[in-house]
């Protein structure tokens, strides 16, 4: 769409930003600061400058927290995409089951965090809990709160359980906005099944699918509450994932000029990466 | 293949389902006959985990500030969002780009790293422990998105309705309110929807910034959950109970949801 060069559009945005910078620039500074101080617990503060920058990317703690991160944020997504994609092309289109469809599907976004973690942390317990109770019923030995393989497990399947039926709403959105000639059009074309997905469905996703992709991004890489009722990090360290080791430094041993120095590089991260994402989806959509 | 068609949606649901029933059926049993062991339906079924919700305040007005709480958030994320993404999508001006950019950015800040200096922060102008205070602080996820899902639907509106409808005499005011919203009704829907859903799943934060008058359902789950041992059937109720309003959300929302983001670009 053409738009007007109009630079009084500032004051219809201005609640926004007075709002959101009130919210993020102050605890932002305050997180800048810490990082760059030392304390003793007295209130009194030193200037210890990238001290603590330096001590986080040498530890071999971060990147073993950074390294199960990734992990779980690339498994996920390679789950939770394709998956959403294939629920929603076999969704039926119209009629009363849509509405059905609907609301049973998005049932596990409205849950709280931590009820989604309390639910399967009971729901996969092998003695009372029915997954775990089926798992060691039909032989597999599984407990997840001895073996880092089940529970590594069990968070994946958790975090599939919980969000993919975003990936499927949206997903979902972009199939119907195809106009019906387009079908008519690929039928007399004789196209296969897979041409008409490949050519027709999957250009259409595009955008959706780019929205879907990036929040999925977002969200894993800052998800907490969730790990953090159903295995706390465990066993060992195991499922550590960056924030719940984050929180134990800040809240844990209140080492807030640490925890100040992971903060922003952790954020630095999802930043830099969401930019470089951004910037293509939009650069495609200027095409 | 058609039976194919039913078998993938259905399985998914029936997967989506099974926790859910799980956490339904420990509900209506006495903690003593879930830890006995694994029993698939209840055998001694009770009301008592429910009635104890209903009559304890602690219980109930936990669920009264989570309500409470996060639908301020949504009203004032939608009104704000409401002119900003009119902005976006008609006007070109000094910094948008940069500036829907850094508003996303907002969304990218992981909670962890916000709590404690949002609870300073909270603490310092005497917000501490109020809706206010959580309202606000879900602001900062909400209404990024509320800007993202409203432009993608206002971009969808060809701009010859306004030039029209200044044409026939209308001022902005007017016509924002009077054809504007009603056009786009549909992605206000979609953006209510996703803020609630948002603002009532957050625990990290509304638990940061309250303790006693503001309290979360979600928080006094799990004080409950630390301080009385671990009753898990009352804990099965209350979390049974968190789901109902979302699903009474979804329902209102099921048509804006399937017709809604088929208009918008989103």
């Amino acid at each position: 769409m053409n738009k007007t060069v109009n630079q009084k559009a500032w004051f219809l945005v201005l609640p926004v930003i007075v709002l959101v910078a009130f919210n993020a620039i102050i605890p932002l500074m305050t997180v800048v600061n810490y990082s760059l101080q030392e304390t003793f617990g007295d209130n009194t503060f030193f200037w210890s400058g990238v001290r603590w920058y330096e001590e986080i990317l040498h530890s071999d703690r971060f990147w073993a927290s950074l390294g199960r991160q990734l992990f779980f944020t690339f498994t996920i997504l390679l789950i939770e995409v394709p998956l959403g994609v294939a629920i929603a092309l076999t969704m039926p289109k119209k009629g009363p089951w849509v509405s059905v469809c609907l609301v049973l599907m998005s049932l596990p976004l409205l849950i709280p965090w931590n009820v989604v973690g309390a639910m399967w942390n009971i729901f996969a317990l092998p003695d009372i809990g029915l997954l775990g109770y089926l798992l060691n019923a039909i032989g597999f030995d599984f407990n997840y709160t001895r073996q880092t393989g089940d529970a590594w497990f069990t968070l994946i399947t958790m975090d599939v359980w919980h969000w993919t039926s975003l990936v499927v709403l949206l997903a979902y959105a972009g199939l119907v906005s195809i106009p019906d000639a387009y079908y008519q059009a690929a039928l007399i074309d004789g196209a296969s099944k897979w041409k008409i997905f490949r050519f027709i469905q999957l250009p259409k996703m595009k955008r959706v699918l780019t929205i879907a992709i990036l929040l999925r991004f977002m969200d894993s890489f800052n998800i907490y509450t969730e790990p953090k009722v159903l295995t706390g990090g465990g066993p060992g360290n195991s499922t550590t994932l960056l924030s719940i080791d984050l929180d134990k430094i800040a809240l844990g041993q209140f080492d807030l000029g640490p925890a100040g120095a992971m903060s922003l590089i952790y954020f630095l991260i999802i930043l830099l990466t969401s930019w470089i994402f951004y910037t293509l989806m939009m650069r495609n959509e200027e095409q | 293949m058609r039976i194919s068609k039913w078998l993938v949606p259905s399985l998914y649901i029936l997967f989506l389902m099974l926790p859910i029933y799980w956490l339904v059926s420990m509900s209506f049993k006495t903690t003593n006959e879930i830890l006995r062991g694994f029993s698939l339906f209840p055998q001694e079924f009770t009301l008592e985990n429910y009635a104890k919700i209903f009559s304890d305040p602690t219980w109930y007005w936990g669920y009264i500030n989570s309500l409470a709480y996060v639908s301020m958030n949504t009203v004032l994320s939608v009104a704000v969002a409401l002119p900003a993404a009119y902005a976006f999508s008609r006007y070109r001006f000094l910094g948008d780009k940069h500036l829907f950019f850094w508003l996303l950015t907002n969304r990218m800040a992981p909670a962890a790293v916000f709590a404690l200096p949002f609870l300073q922060l909270y603490s310092s102008i005497g917000l501490f422990d109020t809706y206010i205070a959580v309202a606000l602080a879900h602001t900062l996820f909400n209404v990024p998105l509320a800007v993202w899902i409203l432009e993608g639907f206002m971009s969808g509106v060809p701009k010859e309705l306004d030039e029209t409808a200044y044409v026939d005499g209308h001022s902005f005011p007017s016509f924002f309110f009077k054809i504007f919203l009603p056009t786009i009704a549909a992605g206000i829907g979609v953006a209510i929807f996703f803020c609630f859903m948002f603002s009532w799943v957050e625990l990290l934060l509304a638990k940061t910034l309250t303790s006693v008058e503001a309290k979360p359902i979600a928080a006094v789950m799990t004080r409950t959950a630390s301080t009385s041992g671990y009753e898990l059937g009352l804990l099965a109720a209350a979390g049974t109970l968190t789901i109902i309003p979302g699903a009474i959300v979804i329902w209102f929302v099921r048509n804006y949801i399937a017709k809604g983001f088929a208009l918008g670009r989103v």
